[in-house]
C-alpha cells in the first residue's frame, strides 16, 4: 500500500506535537552510534568480495588537450597487473548534485589538470598504485587553456539577475553607504572518507557499494554512464564518511569500478587517493564580490547591490549561487543582483557545504558591519531594523522567519554589548581582543521522497528508503518520527538506509534530507495509523499510541493479530514551494584575539543561534550546528585552495596544506536552538540544518578581528599575512 | 620463522610485499576495517592505532617494520557488547557524525590518557615540568592530529573530559 | 610506491653498507620517507630498517651536555627530563611540530633529514630541480607562500620545514655521523643543512653510506629560552616563520643572543651577526629593528611569500620583548 501527500498548503495541524510516545524532539543518542564508535560500521571500501581486484585511477598531467595514446604494454607486464581500463564510458568529472544523468565522459579529452583518464587494475593495491604511476600516456596539448577567471570574459548567469528601482541613485542619495569588493578562495569538501566503490557483476546485475549522498539520483547517473538499465544496478551506501557536497553526484571511481568489474568479470575496488579526492571531484569556486549598501540616516536600507564572479569548467551548469540568500535577507527598495561565471580550465566547481551562502554571507555580513560602523549603530540593531516583512524581490510571504529571535536570543546568551563600538580598545599582552556578529541565512529546500514503513506483527517497525545518512543523524531522526507516530521506543524501530532497492528518498544534500524523508516517513506512518485506528475502532486523529499499545487499550501486537502493515509514504512538495520563501535563519557571535606581532587569530568563544523549524533531535541538530560553525571558522581563517597560475592544477591537494580546522582551532562553542514550527516548510514543520550553521559565521569572525585590532579585511581566509597587511600601525 | 604482528592479542603473519603499510595490513590482511584510511599520508589521524602502548599513524609505517609488535586497534579497545568508557562517552556526547574519523579519535584519546598520566607536556602546557592539568586546551592540542571534517570537535572534547573526570574521581 | 627490497639492518656497519649503494635509503620512523615513497618522490630500490640498532638512548655527556640518540623519537626527546629542564627551547620546538602520533614515530635523525613541503617537490608531475635536476623550479613563478626568502637560488626556493633543528641550531648542537668505514665525524646542526645553490637536491652534508647516530647538546647555558612558531592553524601546521631564541640579559644588557629561524630558508637560518648587534646593548625597539635589518638585509620574496619579511621582523620583536620581560 502507499500513501501520497502533495503539500499545497501549510500544515498547521502540528500532529507530531500531539503524539504520545514523546521520543521526537528528545536529545537521543544516535542509533548507529555503537557501530561507529566500535569500528563495526562498514564503509564502502570495506566490503571485500571474494577475489576482489584493486583499481587505481590514472590522471592527466596536462591541462587541456587529447590523449592520443595509452601504452597499456607499459604496465601490463608489471607484477600483478590485470588490465588497463580506458573505456570511453569512463567519467572525467563528478556529476553535479541532482544531475540525474551521466557527467562528462570521453576520457581521452582532457579539460583540466588531474582529470581521470584511465584505470589500472591489479591483484593488490600496492601493485595497482605503482602501475598507475608508470602508465605511459601520450598527449596532444591544446595551448589555449585559460586557468584563471581574470583571463576570460565572464558571462552573466541570467537566472540570478535582479534589477529593481535605481541602485545608483539610492547609493548617491544615501545618508550612509558602502561599496566594497570581497574575495573568497576556493574550498574543498574534504570529507574524511575518500571516494570509494566496490563493484560486483554477476553477469546480470551490477552491485556497487559506493560512498554517495544521493542514491536516487546516483543510480540514474550511473546507469546513464554505463548505458545500462537502472534495474540491472544496485547501489549500496549504508555508511558514508562525510559528503559535504562532494558525493552528491556519482564520481569517477564508481563508474570506473563498475566498468572494470563488468569487463574483468570479477569484483573491483577503486578508492581515490586523498590527492585525487582533492583534484578530481569538486571545488567550491573562488569568488570576487561587490557589495553596495545604501542606508538612510537611521540605518534603513534603501539600496542593496550584490554582484559576484565565480568560475567553472566549460559545459558545467553549476555556478556557485553566491547571491542565494541576498535575494531576501534584507529589505531595500532598489536592488541589483548579478552573478557572472568565468569558464576556465580548473577542476570542476560544484557543491561544497552550503553552496552560495558559505561565501556570499561572509561578504554581505562583513559589509553590513562596515555600514553599521559608518552609521554608528549597533550591528545587531542594523540587522533587526532591516528584516523584511515579505520577500523583497518576489513579494512572497516567508514560510516562517526567526531572524529577529535568533539575533535577540543570541545576543542575550552571548552577552553582546550593544553600546558604542570602537576597534583596538582591549589588549591582553600581545593579543588584541574583540567581538563581532553576523546574521545567518540558508534557503530551505524540500524534495520529493519515498519511504516504506512496515509495522511487524511483533510490534516492531522497519523503515526502508535509499536515503543516506552521511553523518547528519538520519538513521536516528527517522526512528524517532516512526516511533513517535506509532507509539514505539526507538529501539523497536529498525531503519534500513542506503540501498537503491528501497523506495527512493530525496538523497542527502542541500540540507533537505530530514524535512523531505522525515515527511515521507510521517506520511507512511499516518497511513499505518489509519489502519490501526480502524482496527481499534477509532479515528486516526483520536488514536493515541505509546509504549507499543493504544493508550489505555490493546497492544499493537494484539491489534495486528499476526498481520504486518506496510505503507510506502510518498511526500511531494506542491504549491508550498512556489507560494512561500522558506529559509533557516540565525545569528553568530564571536570573540576573537589577534596577535599584534604575528597576525594570528584565535577564537576565544563563538555562539550561534538558529531557527530552522521543528527540532527533531536537539542532540544531533546541535551537532549539525557545531559542524557548521566549525566550517565557518575554516572559511574565516584557514581554508584556501591554491591553483597554479600556469596550468591550473590544484597545488595544495592534501590535508597537510589545505588547512581544515583542527581540534585546537575550536574554542568553546555554544548553540541556541530557537523554537520554531514552520508549517509551510514540510508537514513535519522542520527545515534543514546541515548548512545554516556555516552561513555567515566567517563574517562574525571578520567583524571581531576588526573590532579587536582594527584590521578590516575584505579577503577570506584571513590568514596572518593578510591580517598583518590590514592592521593599522 | 614467519614474522607476525599481534593485533588485539591475535597473531597475524606479515605479508610478503614490503610495501604494505601497517594500515593496509590491518584493513586488508587482518580484516580489521575499524581502522580508517583518510589520507594515507599522516595528515588526518583516522588510521591512529596503539603500537606497544604508543599511538601512531598506521599509514606511515610498514607492516614489515612491526615484527613482534603488539597493536591495539579500535576493535581491541571495546566491542559492541562491551564498549570502553570512551566509546560510551562518545555516544552520549555525540562525539561524531559520519563516524569515519571516530575510531582514530578514540584510539588517540585512549593513548592520550596514558601520556597525561605520565605528565608528558604538550605545546599547550604552560609548564614543561610537573603535573599536567587536563584542561580543554590541553585536550584540544593533544587531539589536533585527528581531523574531524564534520566538526564534532566540541563534542569529542566533551566526551574526553567526561571520561577524564570519571577517571579522576 | 615502487617495489623495494626491505632489509632489517643488524648493525650500523650493515646499514651503512646497504645504503652506500645507489638507490638505497635508511628508514627509521618513516613518517616522511613513506609519505614521499607513496608519491614516488622517493623511489628507493632498497630500504635498510635501522630501528634495531639501539641508537635511541638519551644520555648525559661528560661535559654536562646531553646526547640524543638518532633513533630517539621526537616524543622521547621532548619529554626527557633534562630536555625539559635544561633545553626547553628544544622541547617547545619539538612539541610545536606535527602531532603526537607523528612525534611518537618520527626520530631525531630522521627529523634532521626531513624534506621540504614545497608543492612542486611533492608532485612528481610538476617541475622541480630538487627532485629532478634540470626540470626547473615550479615554485618560483608558482604558488610560493610557504617558500624561502633567505638563501634562495634561481634553482630552488624551498624551505626546510622542521622545528626541532631550528632549536638545535640555536643551542649549538652537533650532529654525530657514522661513515661506512666506522669513522665518526661531527657537524654542527647549523652547518648540517645546505643552501640550494646549484645543487638543490643536496639538502644536507650526509655522504653516501653515512648515518646520523646522535645529536649532542652542549651544557646548559644561562638565559631565557623561547620557541615561537607562527602558523596558519593553531596546531598541526608548518611554520610560516619560527624563532628559537636563547637570550640572556645581565645588568640590563644583552649578554647572550643565540637565535635561529625556521620557515625562511632551505636550512634553519642562523646569522651570527644578530648576536653581534644585540650583545652588550640595552634592549630597545630600535635595537630589535637593527637586528631585524641585519637578518633580513638579503631577504627576497617571491610575491606570495613577501609577507614573511615583515612577519619575521615583527615576530623577532615579539620574541625579544618576551625574553626581556622574562628576564626582568
Amino acid at each position: 500500500m502507499s500513501a501520497h501527500l502533495k503539500q499545497d498548503e501549510p500544515d498547521t495541524s502540528n500532529r507530531l506535537d500531539n503524539m504520545r510516545q514523546g521520543v521526537l524532539g528528545k536529545p537521543l543518542s544516535r542509533i548507529d552510534g555503537l557501530a561507529k564508535v566500535t569500528g563495526t560500521a562498514t564503509y564502502s571500501a570495506e566490503y571485500s568480495p571474494e577475489n576482489c581486484a584493486e583499481g587505481v585511477l590514472v590522471t592527466a598531467t596536462i591541462t587541456r588537450g587529447v590523449v592520443t595514446r595509452i601504452d597499456k604494454d607499459s604496465v601490463l607486464s608489471m607484477p600483478g597487473v590485470i588490465s588497463v581500463i580506458d573505456d570511453a564510458r569512463l567519467t572525467t568529472r563528478a556529476a553535479q548534485g541532482t544531475a540525474d544523468e551521466a557527467p562528462q565522459q570521453s576520457p581521452r579529452t582532457v579539460c583540466y589538470w588531474g582529470q581521470p583518464i584511465a584505470l589500472v587494475v591489479a591483484e593488490t593495491f600496492e601493485q595497482a598504485r605503482d602501475a598507475a604511476k608508470h602508465l605511459k600516456v601520450i598527449y596532444r596539448e591544446n595551448e589555449a587553456a585559460p586557468v584563471s577567471p581574470d583571463l576570460v570574459e565572464p558571462k552573466e548567469h541570467e537566472d540570478e539577475t535582479v534589477r529593481q528601482g535605481d541602485l545608483a541613485r539610492a547609493m548617491s542619495d544615501a545618508a550612509h553607504s558602502v561599496d566594497i569588493a570581497y574575495t573568497t578562495k576556493g574550498h574543498a569538501s574534504a570529507a574524511m572518507e575518500p571516494h570509494a566503490a566496490v563493484a560486483e557483476w554477476d553477469g546480470k546485475k551490477l552491485t556497487v557499494h559506493a560512498s554517495l549522498q544521493m542514491l536516487n539520483f546516483n543510480i540514474t547517473e550511473l546507469a546513464d554512464a554505463l548505458d545500462m538499465d537502472e534495474d540491472k544496478l544496485r547501489l549500496v551506501s549504508r555508511f558514508v564518511g562525510g559528503g559535504f557536497g562532494s558525493k552528491l553526484g556519482v564520481s569517477e571511481e564508481t563508474v570506473a569500478a563498475s566498468l572494470a568489474a563488468m569487463e574483468l568479470e570479477r569484483p573491483v575496488r577503486v578508492v581515490m587517493s586523498r590527492q585525487q579526492v582533492f583534484q578530481c571531484v569538486m571545488r567550491r569556486s573562488e569568488t570576487t564580490q561587490r557589495l553596495r549598501l545604501a542606508a538612510d540616516k537611521d540605518g534603513k536600507l534603501t539600496g542593496f547591490g550584490h554582484q559576484a564572479l565565480v568560475s567553472n569548467l566549460p559545459g558545467e551548469t553549476f555556478a556557485e549561487p553566491v547571491l542565494q540568500s541576498s535575494h531576501f535577507l534584507y529589505a531595500a527598495e532598489s536592488r541589483e543582483l548579478k552573478l557572472n561565471v568565468a569558464r576556465i580550465h580548473q577542476m570542476t566547481a560544484g557543491s561544497v557545504r552550503a553552496p552560495g551562502e558559505a561565501v556570499g554571507m561572509p561578504a554581505l555580513e562583513g559589509a553590513m558591519d562596515v555600514l553599521a560602523e559608518k552609521i554608528g549603530i549597533d550591528p545587531v540593531e542594523l540587522r533587526l531594523i532591516n528584516i523584511p516583512e515579505e520577500d523583497p524581490e518576489q513579494g512572497l510571504p516567508f514560510s516562517s522567519h526567526k531572524l529577529a529571535e535568533c539575533l535577540k536570543q543570541g545576543a542575550e546568551a552571548f552577552g553582546w554589548d550593544s553600546g558604542h563600538r570602537e576597534p583596538r580598545v582591549k589588549r591582553e599582552g600581545e593579543w588584541w581582543v574583540g567581538t563581532g556578529m553576523a546574521s545567518a541565512a540558508r534557503v530551505h529546500n524540500v524534495s520529493e521522497a519515498k519511504a516504506r514503513v512496515t509495522l511487524k506483527p511483533d510490534g516492531t517497525c522497519l523503515v526502508e528508503t535509499d536515503m543516506t545518512d552521511i553523518g547528519t543523524g538520519t538513521y536516528t531522526i527517522l526512528a524517532q518520527i516512526a516511533g513517535e507516530m506509532l507509539g514505539l521506543e526507538i529501539d523497536k524501530v529498525l531503519v534500513d538506509l542506503g540501498d537503491s532497492q528501497h523506495p527512493r528518498g530525496p538523497g542527502s544534500g542541500g540540507s533537505w534530507g530530514a524535512a523531505s524523508i522525515g515527511s515521507a516517513v510521517y506520511v507512511g506512518c499516518k497511513a499505518i495509523r489509519e489502519e490501526l485506528a480502524t482496527r481499534a475502532g477509532t479515528s486516526e486523529a483520536e488514536l493515541e499510541l505509546a509504549e507499543g499499545r493504544v493508550v489505555g487499550g490493546q497492544t499493537l501486537t494484539a491489534l495486528l493479530d499476526g498481520d504486518e502493515i506496510s505503507e510506502e509514504g510518498h511526500y511531494e512538495p506542491g504549491d508550498i514551494k512556489d507560494d512561500y520563501t522558506a529559509s533557516g535563519f540565525g545569528a553568530f557571535f564571536a570573540q576573537v584575539r589577534v596577535n599584534h606581532f604575528t597576525g594570528e587569530t584565535r577564537i576565544d568563544r563563538m555562539l550561534g543561534a538558529f531557527g530552522f523549524g521543528r527540532v527533531l533531535n536537539p542532540k544531533t541538530a546541535r551537532s549539525q550546528c557545531l559542524g557548521g560553525i566549525t566550517w565557518s571558522i575554516g572559511v574565516a581563517l584557514t581554508e584556501a585552495l591554491e591553483f597554479d597560475p600556469r596550468d591550473g592544477h590544484l597545488v595544495n591537494c592534501d590535508l597537510a596544506e589545505y588547512h581544515v580546522p583542527v581540534h585546537r582551532d575550536l574554542p568553546e562553542l555554544e548553540v541556541v536552538l530557537v523554537d520554531e514550527r514552520d508549517p509551510a516548510a514540510s508537514p513535519i514543520q522542520a527545515k534543514g540544518i546541515g548548512e545554516l550553521g556555516m552561513c555567515g559565521g566567517a563574517a562574525a569572525i571578520a567583524n571581531a578581528i576588526y573590532n579587536a585590532c582594527g584590521a578590516r579585511l575584505f579577503e577570506y581566509p584571513m590568514t596572518p599575512d593578510r591580517v598583518l597587511a590590514a592592521m593599522p600601525e | 620463522m614467519t614474522q607476525s604482528i599481534s593485533v588485539n592479542g591475535a597473531q597475524h603473519p606479515i605479508p610478503n610485499d614490503p610495501r604494505v603499510t601497517l594500515l593496509d595490513f590491518l584493513r586488508h590482511d587482518a580484516g580489521l576495517t575499524g581502522t580508517k584510511k583518510g589520507c594515507d599520508h599522516g595528515q588526518c589521524g583516522a588510521c591512529t592505532v596503539i603500537v606497544n602502548g604508543i599511538r601512531i599513524n598506521s599509514c606511515l609505517t610498514l607492516a614489515a617494520m612491526h615484527d613482534g609488535d603488539s597493536v591495539t586497534t579500535i576493535e581491541g579497545i571495546g566491542t559492541t557488547d562491551n564498549p570502553s568508557a570512551l566509546q560510551r562517552a562518545f555516544m552520549e556526547h555525540d562525539g561524531f557524525q559520519c563516524g569515519y574519523c571516530t575510531p582514530g579519535q578514540i584510539c588517540s584519546a585512549t593513548a592520550m590518557f596514558e601520556e597525561l598520566a605520565n605528565n608528558w607536556p604538550s605545546d599547550a602546557s604552560g609548564q614543561l615540568e610537573g603535573k599536567i592539568e587536563i584542561t580543554g586546551e590541553e585536550i584540544r592540542e593533544r587531539m589536533s592530529g585527528n581531523l574531524c571534517r564534520c566538526g564534532a570537535y566540541a563534542n569529542i572534547v566533551a566526551a574526553i573530559q567526561a571520561v577524564a573526570t570519571e577517571k579522576g574521581s | 610506491m615502487r617495489p623495494f627490497q626491505y632489509n632489517r639492518a643488524r648493525s650500523l656497519a650493515d646499514a651503512s653498507g646497504i645504503i652506500s649503494d645507489k638507490g638505497a635509503l635508511a628508514i627509521a620512523g618513516g613518517t616522511n620517507l613513506l609519505d614521499l615513497m607513496k608519491l614516488q618522490v622517493e623511489i628507493p630500490e632498497q630500504l635498510a630498517d635501522i630501528n634495531h640498532l639501539g641508537m635511541a638512548e638519551i644520555a648525559d655527556t661528560e661535559d654536562g651536555g646531553l646526547r640524543i640518540g638518532a633513533l630517539a623519537t621526537n616524543t622521547a626527546a621532548a619529554v626527557h627530563p633534562r630536555v625539559r629542564s635544561d633545553y626547553p627551547v628544544l622541547a617547545r620546538a619539538i612539541l610545536a611540530g606535527a602531532t603526537q602520533q607523528l612525534r611518537n614515530k618520527a626520530t631525531t635523525g630522521g627529523n634532521l633529514c626531513q624534506r621540504t613541503r614545497c608543492f612542486y617537490f611533492t608532485n612528481v608531475d610538476q617541475p622541480c630541480n630538487k627532485r629532478e635536476p634540470g626540470s626547473g623550479c615550479g615554485a618560483i613563478d608558482g604558488i610560493a607562500k610557504l617558500h624561502a626568502v633567505l638563501g634562495t637560488s634561481d634553482q630552488c626556493i624551498a624551505t626546510y620545514p622542521g622545528d626541532m633543528a631550528v632549536a638545535m641550531s640555536a643551542l649549538g648542537a652537533v650532529v654525530h655521523i657514522a661513515h661506512e668505514d666506522g669513522e665518526e665525524r661531527t657537524v654542527p646542526v647549523a652547518d648540517f643543512h645546505c643552501l640550494p645553490g646549484d645543487t638543490p637536491w643536496r639538502e644536507n652534508v650526509l655522504e653516501p653510506g653515512e648515518i646520523i647516530t646522535a645529536v649532542s647538546l652542549p651544557a646548559k647555558v644561562a638565559g631565557t629560552q623561547i620557541y615561537r612558531k607562527v602558523r596558519e592553524r593553531s596546531s598541526y601546521a608548518f611554520a610560516l616563520v619560527s624563532i628559537a631564541a636563547i637570550v640572556e640579559i645581565k645588568n640590563g644588557l644583552f649578554s647572550r643572543a643565540d637565535l635561529a629561524f625556521g620557515g625562511l630558508a632551505h636550512k634553519p637560518w642562523h646569522d651570527p651577526r644578530i648576536a653581534d648587534v644585540l650583545i652588550g646593548q640595552v634592549p630597545s625597539e630600535k635595537l630589535f629593528d637593527e637586528a631585524a635589518d641585519i637578518l633580513l638585509s638579503g631577504a627576497q620574496g617571491f610575491g606570495e611569500n613577501d609577507f614573511k619579511i615583515p612577519l619575521t621582523r615583527r615576530t623577532l620583536h615579539a620574541v625579544l620583548a618576551q625574553a626581556v620581560e622574562q628576564a626582568a
